[in-house]
């Protein structure tokens, strides 16, 4: 269907079996970062252009670069394998189908560290793909590429699995810390950034599975084949995810900058029941959402997402068709924000459970008037006021929906406001759930 | 009864210290395990696990608290958690948790009488492009329609 041979999700069957792995020229992006300096395996990704793979697009090569060289404190890997964001199923697909491309881009990180132990954090629900993955971790200890004096030479790195039990603000970096620490996941102020003070107050770098999965390629082939895939400023394949109202769903590995419609009628076989497009969102459920007349011509890298006020987060894509109840889904997307708050910061733990009842009232048919411009209130005053971004990924859907899909809420408000009062009596009693 | 980890689980608690510089740390596995073995988190299992790691109860409990997979009251032996978060929802997650509640005569939260089943709404468990789906205890069932509720429902009820 595309010329696009896939970097990560390659099409070899048992790629999960080390024996495949190897057979298929596995560990030896490893075995050459062996016998590079730090230095030059941090330049080549810096060349390469690789952006995290997590949502905040930060280039990969300068973060490691921040990472000092030399101290005498121990120093951290942590990878990001939380993986909670509405929408996002892609981590698991590495777990799966390529785990030793994972562990040898995190062994090549360390390496470049100069990092001795690296900690995977995974969310708790994914129980089957921890086992997955602790099985190629246990297979790769076996042929002695993870433990002490790897390969007879002088570098020796750890790595182990941390298990979440359900909290998707670990996904924020600092909350991951504090819960690999054994803490409740909030997160901390920064700074002091976590390249200073991470894990137990020491060096700690935190990369997404996808990017870490992306490393052994680039030591392979050099930076510039790599900065040579999809779009300049945003160099590399990424892990499509298309669910919602589509024919095919599933995740689908192509360059960056891959135009929407080709994603979702192309690969995502169209919209189920050859509907049109109501809204799409293009990276997870914290993204701004898209109106159909956005998705013309729209290439899927975070730069020309900007053009439409957008990001592309985890790549997430929810396709929803026509009849969609606008004013529902952005209920059903704030009621996991209020459940998700961590409730360290006022406007993210009040205003989410606020934005919640005020959609739920308009979505029961008991809106007022003046709601839509309250609801704009709260949530400006949410975005940017919170210690870490969470706030703005609760505030960003609800505002922006507001912004591009008026009519649904004021239609929603209207009825509710010419609705005689006989017929709201009954739903007086608002009930939010938990 | 007496709270006490098995010989087994005290070997897999000490290995998960050994991963990290600190007994806190090791505070999440610890409590994984205390869920595996006494089914949920009790106080007295808290206190315990606590006691232990030589951390105060009211840590141990501000951390179970904080998790939504640590069980803080006793749940059924089938833990079924249906998603119903925006990809599901669009599919039909909330059909299915109706579905599952008016079959098994139970609510949201609530558990059949015989202990065997526990209903509950879950967020978003990664697993979008198989929606509608729901995780029963450590395993998801994906794509699922009334008949393959249906059976498996239907082989749970027998185990």
């Amino acid at each position: 269907m595309s010329d696009f041979q896939p970097i990560i999700l390659k099409n070899i069957t048992d790629l999960q079996n080390i024996e495949v792995y190897m057979k298929n020229g596995g560990y030896s992006s490893f075995k050459k970062a062996l016998k590079l300096t730090p230095e030059a395996i941090i330049e080549e990704v810096k060349k390469s252009g690789l952006r995290g793979r997590g949502g905040a697009c930060f280039p990969t090569g300068m973060k490691w670069s921040f990472m000092p060289q030399k101290t005498d404190k121990p120093k951290y890997l942590c990878a990001n394998g939380d993986e909670s964001e509405p929408a996002s199923f892609k981590d698991r697909e590495i777990f799966e189908k390529n785990p030793h491309q994972f562990i040898e881009g995190t062994l090549i990180a360390c390496k470049a560290m100069g990092i001795k132990t690296a900690y995977v954090y995974i969310r708790g629900e994914y129980y089957p793909w921890i086992v997955m993955l602790q099985k190629a971790i246990d297979d790769a200890y076996a042929k002695g590429l993870i433990g002490k004096n790897i390969l007879g030479s002088d570098f020796s790195t750890e790595i182990y699995i941390h298990r979440g039990a359900g909290a998707y603000i670990c996904g924020e970096e600092t909350a991951l810390l504090n819960s690999i620490e054994g803490k409740r996941g909030m997160p901390r102020f920064k700074p002091p950034f976590p390249a200073n003070f991470g894990l137990w107050g020491c060096p700690t770098t935190i990369n997404n599975i996808e990017t870490l999965a992306n490393i052994p390629p680039i030591i392979e082939n050099g930076g510039e084949w790599f900065s040579k895939i999809g779009e300049p400023k945003h160099a590399g394949s990424l892990l499509y995810g298309l669910s919602g109202h589509i024919n095919k769903p599933g995740i689908y590995e192509l360059p960056s900058g891959t135009l929407l419609t080709d994603l979702i009628y192309k690969y995502g076989g169209g919209v189920k029941d050859n509907k049109a497009i109501k809204m799409i969102i293009p990276g997870g459920s914290s993204m701004p959402p898209l109106t159909a007349d956005e998705i013309e011509g729209l290439k899927m890298d975070n730069e020309h997402l900007k053009s439409v006020n957008s990001y592309i987060g985890t790549g997430g894509i929810v396709v929803m068709n026509e009849d969609t109840d606008v004013v529902k889904v952005i209920k059903r997307i704030t009621k996991f924000y209020y459940h998700e708050s961590c409730g360290q910061c006022t406007p993210c733990r009040e205003g989410c459970g606020w934005m919640l009842r005020i959609l739920d009232r308009i979505d029961k048919g008991m809106g007022r008037n003046e709601d839509i411009e309250l609801l704009r209130d709260v949530a400006n005053n949410i975005e940017g006021n919170t210690i870490c971004a969470f706030g703005d990924a609760a505030a960003w859907p609800v505002k922006w929906a507001i912004k591009k899909f008026m009519p649904d809420f004021e239609k929603k408000v209207k009825e509710s406001v010419e609705l005689p009062i006989a017929n709201k009596v009954h739903s007086l009693r608002l009930t939010v759930q938990e | 009864m007496e709270i006490k980890f098995t010989e087994e689980n005290l070997k897999k608690l000490e290995e998960a210290k050994s991963h990290y510089p600190t007994n806190d740390a090791a505070l999440m596995s610890a409590l994984w395990l205390a869920q595996y073995q006494f089914g949920w988190l009790s106080t007295d299992v808290m206190k315990y696990v606590g006691n232990l790691l030589n951390i105060p109860y009211e840590h141990v409990l501000g951390v179970a608290e904080f998790y939504t997979m640590y069980n803080k009251k006793p749940v059924g032996k089938h833990h079924l958690q249906v998603c119903t978060n925006v990809s599901c929802m669009l599919c039909g997650g909330y059909d299915v948790v109706d579905y599952i509640s008016n079959k098994l005569d139970i609510g949201i939260g609530e558990t059949t009488p015989d202990g065997k089943f526990t209903l509950i709404e879950a967020e978003c468990l990664g697993s979008c492009g198989t929606a509608p789906m729901m995780q029963i205890n450590d395993y998801y069932e994906e794509n699922l329609t009334k008949d393959k509720i249906d059976a498996i429902l239907d082989k749970l009820s027998k185990s």
